[in-house]
C-alpha cells in the first residue's frame, strides 16, 4: 500500500516532497502521556512534601512534557537530522568565519577535571583552570599584539560592550567621558548597539568608492568629544583598510581611542597586530577565529585585550601569576567590574587552547593564508557571473550582490534558497547594509578544494538558472523539510511557544 | 596541517587562478610595515596525543573537581543524565550557528521554541527568549529592560540577597547607560530582603525592584508581598534565580507577581565548568515582548501550509536596530539552552518535582544536623530551598579540615557581607551520597570541639 502511494506520488523537488524517509516530529509536548518520565528519580524522601510551608509551592509545572528516555533520545536526533552545521555541510556564513571545530575540543572541555570544577574553588585547587585561562590569555596577546587579556566576557558583543565601559571609564578618568563614537557605516549591527549602551551617540562614517575608510574622513568627523573609533579590519566587505594607521594617528590625535572589532580576526594571524594597527581595544571571537563551536547560536566567548593604557580598567577579577602559581584578583581599582558571573564560558576556553596549541604559531598563520586564499578563489570564480561589490583583491571573505541578476526578477534571498537545494547553506546575505542585496561568502581554511569548487559550481549554475529558468529560484527550497516561511506573518501574530491545541487559537 | 586540507598543488592551482604568484602576494594591500612585525612567537603545532596529554595534565591539577562539593552560591552540582550529552555531541547541533536559513536550521529552531516554552512554563510567565549569556547579564537586562518599560523612571532596587556576582554585573551594565541609579536594599534578620524598608522606598520614581528567588542564601522569597507594594506604585517586579532546580517546586515567579523573571539555567542539564558556559532565562508578560532582549524563535507556515519555526520579532535587535535595539546580544548561549532543554524533557512534569524535593529535604536534614553541633548555628530561619546559611567561630579550620578530606565545605560569606561575621553557605543535592554528608557533619564537629 505504502509503494503504491510513493508510486503515485512524483517524488524529487518538482513536486515538493522529498524522496526518502520524511519524518514528522512535533513539538515533544504533543508526545507527552501522562505518568511517563525518562530518567529514574528516587521518589522524593518521606515526608519531602512536608519540608516546607504548603503555600509556597507549586503544583507540577502545568504542561511540561511526560516521556521516555528513548522518546527523549529519538525526538532530539530527529530535530538535529533537520539541521546543517560545518560537519555536515559547506557553511560559507560570512563574518561567522564557520571553521571546523575539532573533535579533540569536545573531549577536553569534558574531561571531569574542567567540567566538574566549581567557580568557587580555592585557587590551590584549581590550578589547571587558572593556567588555562593564563595560556589563553597569553597566546591571544601574542596574536593581537596587545599588552593584556581578560577572558570574562561572554560573547563578541559583551566583548564590545566591556571594551567600549572601558573606553568609557578611562575618558571619565581622563576629564570626562566624551559623548561621541564614530562608527563606519559597514559596521556590524553590535557596534552601534554597544556603544548606545555606554550612552553614546554614534556617527556614521561613509567608506569611499573602493569600500575604505580614509584618513581624511575620520579627521572631519574627530574632535575632542568624541570617545572612540570603532572600526572592523578588515572590514564586513572583506577589504583591509589600508589607511588603518594614519586613522589610529588621527584619532589619537584628538584624544581618542580606537576600538577595533576583531570578528575577522581569522583573516589576520601572522599577517598583522591589531595592535600596531593602532589599536587600543579589541575582544575576540573564540567561537570565531579559535574553532569553539557555534552551537546553534552558542555559547561564544569574547576575551577582550587592551593596550597597557587601558589594563587598569579590564574586568575583574584577573588572573595573575606569582612564582608559578596562579591566583584570581580584584585588586584593580580602576576596573570596569564584571560583565557577568564568575570566569567567562570557560568551557570554551579550553576549547580554544586545544586549537592553539594543535596549530601553534604556524599553523595559525597557515590558517589565515589559506582562507584568504580560499576567498580569492571564490571571488575569481564568480566575479565573471555575479556582481563584485568591490573589485580587487579581498581578505577572508568576499561580497557579492545580486545587482546583476535584478532584471531578471532575481533577488540574493532567491540565490540563497537554491543554494540549499544544491546541499550547501547560504552566505550571509543583505549585510553588509551598505551593500544592497549583499551575499557575503567566508569559506574558512578548513573547506577543501574540491568542496569549494563544487560550491562555485553551484553558484554559477544558480547565475545561469536565474537568466533562463528564475522560477525554479523563486519556488526554492523545495527539498527541505519544510519551504519558505512565512516571515512576515510569524511577526505580526507572534506565537512564541507551545500551547494545548484547544486552547491555540 | 590535520584541519586544513590544502596540498601544495592545491595552493599553486588556485593562486594560478587568482592570477598571482605567491600566497604573499594575496596581502599586498596590508601595509608592508605590519606584516614584517607579525611573527608569532608561539611554539609549533602538536599532535592531537600532545594536546590532549597537555589538557589532561591541566585538568589533573584542578583537586576541587573530584571534590564532594557542598558548594552552590550560582553554580550547583546537579547529576545529569547520559542522554543530555548524547544530543549535545551531535555536531548537527554544535557545529550550525544562528539559524538565519530557517529551511534547513528546523532543528536548532524547534528546539529554542521548546526551550522558549518550558522557560515560560517555569517561570509561570507569557513568553520567554532565546536565552541570554547567562544569570548574571540576564539580570542587567532586565533591569535595563524595565528602565525602558518605566521609561520616566530614574531609579532601580536591588536587594542585598541578590547573588553578588549578579550585583555587580548591574552596576557595570548601568554604568553610563543613561542616569539610573541604582539602590541597595538591606536583609532582615530571616535573610530576606526587608519587607518594611521596601515599603517605604519603593516610589515613583521607582523603576524595578530586583529579589532573588531564592535569594543568595538559598531563603525564599516573599516575592508576592514585595509585589503587591511594587505595583501599588506601579513598579516592576524582577526576579532572579541562580538554582532553577528551585523552579520544579516553588510557585513560580510569574504566579506571585514577578514582571519579568530570569535565571541562570546552569543546574539544569550543565556541568559546572568552572562557572560556564550556562545559560540565561529571561521570560516576561506579553505586552512587554516588543521591549525584551534577545532573539525570539516563533512558530510559522510555509509555502505548503506546514508548521515550522523562524526568527521572528527581529526589529528589536541590533543587526536591524542598531544604536536603537533593545540589547546588543547577537550570539547567545544556544547549545546551552539546547541541554536545559533535553534535561528538562528527560524530567518531565514529575521527575523535575522530585529532584526538587529530594534537594530541599537533604538540605534541611544537614542543616538540622549543623545547627544541632554547639558553637554552630543556622541564622535565618525564614525557608529555604537547597542552601543554607551557617555561623560559627571556627568554621574557616572546619572548611579547611572538610577540604583536606576531600570535600568542599561551602563558601565563606565574608567577602561580600563583612557584616555577618564567620558564616559560610552550603548547598546539598541530589548528587550526595550520606557517606559524604556525614564525612561532613563531623568535620564541622571535630572542629567546634
Amino acid at each position: 500500500m505504502q509503494e503504491q502511494e510513493d508510486e503515485q506520488t512524483p517524488s524529487g523537488p518538482i513536486a515538493g516532497k522529498q524522496a526518502g524517509l520524511i519524518l514528522d516530529e512535533p513539538p515533544i509536548f504533543e508526545r507527552s502521556r501522562a505518568g511517563r518520565i525518562g530518567v529514574w528519580t528516587a521518589a522524593a524522601p518521606a515526608g519531602a512534601e512536608s519540608v516546607l510551608p504548603a503555600e509556597l509551592l507549586r503544583d507540577s509545572v502545568d504542561g511540561l512534557p511526560e516521556v521516555s528516555e528513548p522518546e527523549v533520545l529519538r525526538h532530539f536526533l530527529r530535530l538535529s537530522q533537520w539541521n546543517y552545521g560545518t560537519a555536515t555541510t559547506f557553511y560559507p556564513l560570512g563574518s561567522c568565519t564557520m571553521k571546523y571545530n575539532p573533535v579533540v575540543n569536545e573531549v577536553a572541555a569534558r574531561l571531569a577535571g574542567f567540567a566538574n570544577l566549581h567557580p568557587f574553588a580555592d585557587d590551590d585547587a584549581a590550578q589547571g583552570a587558572l593556567a588555562t585561562i593564563w595560556e589563553v590569555e597569553r597566546i591571544l596577546a601574542e596574536v593581537t599584539g596587545m599588552d593584556a587579556v581578560s577572558l570574562q566576557p561572554a560573547a563578541g558583543a559583551q566583548g564590545e560592550l566591556a571594551g567600549m565601559k572601558m573606553v568609557r571609564a578611562y575618558h571619565v578618568d581622563h576629564g570626562r567621558a566624551r559623548r561621541k563614537v564614530l562608527i563606519p557605516a559597514s559596521a556590524h549591527g553590535t557596534n552601534p548597539a554597544s556603544a548606545a549602551l555606554c550612552g553614546y551617540t554614534t556617527v556614521q562614517i561613509e567608506g569611499n568608492r573602493l569600500g575604505l575608510i580614509e584618513a581624511e574622513a575620520v579627521r572631519r568627523a574627530m574632535d575632542d568629544d568624541v570617545a572612540a573609533l570603532m572600526i572592523t579590519n578588515p572590514n564586513t566587505l572583506g577589504l583591509f583598510e589600508r589607511e588603518i594607521v594614519q586613522i589610529a594617528e588621527v584619532v589619537h590625535s584628538k584624544g581618542g581611542l580606537v576600538y577595533l572589532d576583531g570578528a575577522n580576526l581569522n583573516a589576520l594571524m601572522g599577517i598583522a597586530k591589531p595592535a600596531h594597527m593602532g589599536a587600543d581595544v579589541m575582544q575576540i571571537n573564540l567561537h570565531k577565529t579559535f574553532s569553539t563551536p557555534h552551537g546553534g547560536g552558542g555559547p561564544g566567548s569574547g576575551p577582550v585585550a587592551v593596550r597597557q593604557i587601558l589594563e587598569p580598567y579590564l574586568p575583574t577579577p584577573r588572573v595573575v601569576c606569582r612564582d608559578k602559581t596562579y591566583a584570581w584578583s580584584s585588586d584593580f581599582p580602576k576596573t570596569i567590574g564584571r560583565v557577568r558571573s564568575f570566569h567567562g564560558n570557560f568551557g570554551m576556553h579550553v576549547r580554544a587552547l586545544a586549537y592553539m596549541l594543535a596549530l601553534g604559531g604556524d599553523g595559525l598563520k597557515l590558517a589565515t593564508q589559506m582562507a584568504v586564499l580560499s576567498a580569492n578563489y571564490i571571488r575569481k570564480s564568480l566575479e565573471d557571473e555575479y556582481h563584485l561589490a568591490y573589485p580587487g583583491l579581498c581578505m577572508h571573505e568576499c561580497v557579492l550582490s545580486d545587482k546583476r541578476l535584478e532584471e531578471y526578477g532575481i533577488k540574493t534571498l532567491d540565490v540563497a534558497k537554491r543554494l540549499l537545494e544544491y546541499g550547501f547553506y547560504a552566505p550571509t546575505i543583505y549585510f553588509p547594509l551598505v551593500v544592497s542585496g549583499a551575499i557575503m561568502i567566508e569559506p574558512t581554511e578548513t573547506e577543501s578544494k574540491e568542496t569549494i569548487d563544487e560550491f562555485i559550481a553551484a553558484m554559477r549554475a544558480i547565475a545561469r538558472e536565474a537568466r533562463e529558468t528564475p522560477d525554479v529560484l523563486h519556488d526554492a527550497p523545495r527539498r527541505t523539510p519544510v519551504g519558505r516561511l512565512d516571515e512576515a506573518r510569524a511577526a505580526r501574530r507572534p506565537v512564541l511557544r507551545w500551547t494545548k491545541p484547544e486552547t491555540n487559537a | 596541517m590535520r584541519f586544513i586540507p590544502h596540498t601544495a598543488d592545491d595552493v599553486r592551482a588556485m593562486l594560478d587562478h587568482i592570477g598571482v604568484a605567491d600566497i604573499d602576494d594575496l596581502f599586498e594591500n596590508v601595509p608592508i610595515e605590519l606584516r614584517r612585525s607579525a611573527t608569532l612567537a608561539l611554539a609549533p603545532g602538536r599532535t592531537e596525543l600532545e594536546v590532549r596529554r597537555h589538557l589532561e595534565s591541566l585538568a589533573a591539577k584542578n583537586s576541587a573537581a573530584a571534590a564532594a562539593c557542598f558548594a552552590g552560591a550560582g553554580a550547583y552540582p546537579h547529576f545529569v543524565p547520559a542522554v543530555v550529552d548524547q544530543i549535545l555531541q551531535r555536531a548537527e547541533f554544535y557545529s550550525a550557528y544562528t539559524p538565519y536559513q530557517p529551511e534547513v536550521s528546523q532543528g536548532t529552531l524547534q528546539a529554542i521554541f521548546e526551550f522558549q516554552t518550558i522557560v515560560s512554563m517555569l517561570l509561570g510567565l507569557d513568553v520567554a527568549n532565546a536565552s541570554m549569556y547567562d544569570g548574571a547579564s540576564a539580570t542587567a537586562e532586565a533591569v535595563l529592560m524595565a528602565a525602558r518599560v518605566r521609561n520616566k523612571r530614574r531609579r532601580v532596587i536591588v536587594s542585598r540577597a541578590v547573588h553578588p556576582h549578579y550585583r555587580e554585573t548591574i552596576t557595570t551594565y548601568l554604568e553610563g547607560a543613561g542616569l539610573i541609579d541604582v539602590v541597595e536594599a538591606p536583609i532582615d534578620a530571616q535573610g530576606r530582603t526587608d519587607g518594611a524598608w521596601l515599603a517605604q522606598n519603593i516610589d515613583e520614581q521607582t523603576a524595578a525592584v530586583v529579589l532573588g528567588y531564592p535569594n543568595f542564601f538559598g531563603v525564599i522569597e516573599d516575592v508576592a508581598a514585595v509585589a503587591a507594594i511594587a505595583h501599588a506604585r506601579e513598579a516592576l517586579v524582577i526576579t532572579a534565580t541562580s538554582e532553577a532546580v528551585a523552579l520544579g517546586l516553588l510557585k513560580s515567579p510569574g504566579e506571585l507577581g514577578a514582571d519579568i523573571a530570569v535565571a541562570e539555567g546552569q543546574s539544569l542539564g550543565i556541568p559546572m565548568s568552572y562557572g560556564g558556559p550556562g545559560v540565561g532565562l529571561f521570560a516576561t508578560r506579553s505586552e512587554y515582548v516588543r521591549m525584551m532582549p534577545g532573539r525570539l524563535v516563533g512558530e510559522a507556515n510555509d509555502t505548503a501550509g506546514r508548521r515550522g519555526y523562524v526568527l521572528t520579532l527581529a526589529t528589536r535587535e541590533q543587526h536591524i536596530r542598531r544604536e536603537k535595539a533593545t540589547s546588543n546580544i547577537c550570539t547567545n548561549q544556544g547549545l546551552m539552552s539546547l541541554a536545559f532543554t533535553v534535561h528538562v524533557c528527560a524530567l518531565g512534569k514529575q521527575g523535575i518535582r522530585n529532584v526538587a524535593l529530594a534537594n530541599t529535604a537533604a538540605a534541611h536534614r544537614l542543616a538540622q544536623r549543623l545547627g544541632s553541633i554547639k558553637g554552630l548555628e543556622v541564622p535565618f530561619q525564614a525557608p529555604f530551598f537547597n542552601e543554607f546559611v551557617i555561623r560559627g567561630k571556627r568554621l574557616d579550620a572546619a572548611r579547611a579540615a572538610a577540604q583536606k578530606s576531600g570535600l568542599l565545605a561551602g563558601i565563606s560569606l565574608s567577602r561580600w557581607y563583612p557584616e555577618f561575621g564567620d558564616a559560610a553557605l552550603l548547598c546539598v543535592t541530589e548528587v550526595h551520597e550520606d557517606s559524604a554528608i556525614d564525612a561532613l557533619v563531623r568535620a564541622f564537629e571535630t572542629a567546634a570541639k
